[in-house]
């Protein structure tokens, strides 16, 4: 009996499931699961030939909140905040049980650590304004992103560009945060509130790319901010980012925009430093393999924030 | 849901009543009178959900309209303040359903709308959870078997605080332990907004090996409605004092 149950149940629907709308009888072909998350499982399907991605649950009440969060970012002008919503419905399965669902874009991107892993880097000055620029619209618009975590994010991959996926946990400014993940929340560390403010979400950007470095994380223990502060400055590829990081742990960055205007400033500097130095050393000295690469990537970094300023 | 105010039991223990009557009955009891029972279990590492011998907890919660859990220690702050939100919103949901049937005829609910009046219902009900008035009566067991864990337990509480403490409305929290060293139920911490007050009197030591959880809900119920006794009277003496002035 239970395993039957958990068989039928919406995070197992098996490929080539037709899943017909009870209200608006679209239907929609089962791909594949793309993954399944607290509160429901995110299947790829198709829609006369379109790629759509499905996240499908029991709790019709949760879903119905995360509706609610991608109509109200729908509505908020310039940067796409959030993955475009399609179609909101519910489903009577074969076992005769209803489940709620919402149909949005399909976001074909990679894991941001995997991304790093594979291109350098030097990709994180790109994501990390790309990420505050996007922060800033979703403040400005009145919301906290609020659980901001690696699992949160896609890399679209051409131009390569954060996505934010998942708003389980985006909360108006000045309530409580919906759903957090305790390493990325400050209140788990004591260094703040869990207040739905714009450094509610800056606090988990830093965490981020720390995550990036301790891929297995690492628990509270003692004083949380000279411990944060230990774990960073261990981080060399972070080191330009320190004083900006520890200002964002502490919560002296008040919106996205500020703490952005320190990253500009940042990235280009180091663009600076890194191209003389190549200029002081003779060409054959200079196009070592890993130099190549390195060189392209400063290149892409670059063009990646170019792209940006022309958001 | 009267003037706005959600009433929450928080019962966290780690093993079955020993002593007095059957607590399942009591928390039916203190459902009927607009207080929600939520039960948290607290599993050894060895044991699972199906071996815990924990399975009055889910009783407990169910008949007093609440929420179980069982839990490993590591979890415990998360899922203690999953509990008492997921607890809020179906109390309200709850209500909501009640106005719904009251509008659209017997039998509707939630589900038997379409998704955009559900979107616009659940808007009301999220409103509702953020502003509304809170009370938690938390209710911990301090029998021998908790000793290893009351620190374990302090630090969720302490997140429950911060949790509670970022929404819009005000919060009310007390807390007693049972057994206490002299009677079956002894206070720890006084009605007020925050969890500030249990840092010096939180329990380190266990007392005893009894777990009279049913004496100690009755007694839980019976503090709630002593504070809402004297609120009421606060209440009545301010205004007969504006009277005055
Ligand atoms: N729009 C989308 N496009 C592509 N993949 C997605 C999309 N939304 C979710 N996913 C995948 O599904 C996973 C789980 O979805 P998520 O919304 O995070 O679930 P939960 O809120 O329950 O945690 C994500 O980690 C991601 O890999």
């Amino acid at each position: 009996m239970m395993h039957k149950a958990k068989k039928n149940s919406y995070n197992a629907i098996p490929i080539g499931t037709r899943i017909r709308g009870k209200w608006h009888h679209h239907q929609y072909v089962v791909h594949k699961r793309l993954g399944m998350g607290a509160i429901g499982a995110v299947y790829l399907c198709s829609m006369n030939g379109r790629k759509v991605a499905l996240k499908v649950s029991e709790k019709n009440t949760s879903i119905t909140i995360e509706v609610n969060v991608l109509k109200a970012l729908q509505k908020v002008q310039g940067n796409q905040l959030g993955p475009s919503l399609y179609d909101v419905d519910d489903w009577v399965a074969k076992d005769g049980r209803t489940y709620s669902f919402y149909v949005m874009e399909y976001i074909k991107g990679e894991p941001l650590d995997r991304f790093i892993r594979r291109n350098g880097t030097n990709w994180i000055g790109p994501f990390l304004l790309q990420l505050l620029n996007d922060l800033e619209g979703l403040h400005l618009a009145g919301w906290v992103f609020g659980d901001l975590k690696i699992d949160n994010l896609l890399i679209y991959p051409k131009p390569p560009r954060v996505r934010l996926i998942d708003v389980g946990g985006t909360t108006q400014q000045g309530r409580a945060i919906k759903e957090y993940t305790e390493f990325y929340d400050r209140g788990y560390w004591q260094l703040g509130s869990r207040k739905a403010e714009p450094s509610y979400d800056l606090f988990a950007v830093v965490m981020i790319f720390i995550h990036l470095f301790y891929p297995n994380r690492f628990e509270k223990q003692g004083e949380s901010l000279p411990l944060l502060r230990r774990k960073l400055s261990a981080i060399r590829a972070l080191e330009p980012y320190q004083t900006c990081f520890d200002k964002a742990l502490r919560g002296v960055y008040k919106t996205s925009a500020e703490m952005k205007e320190d990253v500009i400033y940042i990235v280009a500097r180091q663009h600076q430093t890194r191209s003389s130095m190549h200029k002081t050393l003779p060409f054959w000295k200079r196009t070592t393999p890993v130099e190549y690469i390195s060189t392209s990537l400063i290149t892409g970094s670059a063009y990646g924030i170019a792209y940006l300023l022309t958001l | 849901m009267e003037k706005g105010t959600l009433r929450q039991i928080l019962l966290i223990t780690d093993g079955c009543s020993n002593r007095g009557g059957d607590p399942v009955p009591v928390a039916a009891l203190a459902y009927e009178q607009g207080i929600t029972v939520n039960v948290i279990g607290i599993m050894e590492q060895h044991e699972s959900e199906e071996t815990s011998g924990l399975q009055e907890v889910e009783n407990i919660a169910a008949s007093g309209g609440g929420i179980s859990q069982l839990v490993y220690p590591a979890s415990l702050s998360q899922t203690v303040q999953m509990v008492t939100k997921q607890a809020m919103t179906q109390t309200i949901q709850g209500f909501v359903n009640k106005e719904l049937e009251a509008i659209l005829g017997k039998e509707e609910s939630l589900e038997s709308v379409d998704p955009e009046k559900r979107g616009e219902i659940m808007e009301v009900v999220e409103d509702m959870g953020e502003t509304c008035k809170l009370e938690v009566l938390l209710l911990i067991d301090t029998s021998a078997s908790m000793y290893h864990k009351l620190a374990t337990v302090k630090e969720a509480l302490i997140d429950l605080s911060i949790s509670l403490n970022a929404r819009v409305g005000e919060n009310e929290f007390s807390m007693y332990q049972f057994p206490g060293k002299r009677s079956d139920i002894e206070s720890i911490m006084k009605w007020s907004p925050n969890l500030d007050g249990m840092y010096d009197t939180f329990p380190k030591l266990a007392s005893g090996g009894i777990t009279p959880t049913g004496p100690a809900l009755q007694e839980a119920i019976y503090q709630f409605g002593k504070q809402n006794l004297v609120r009421s009277m606060k209440r009545s003496d301010a205004q007969s004092e504006e009277e005055f002035l």
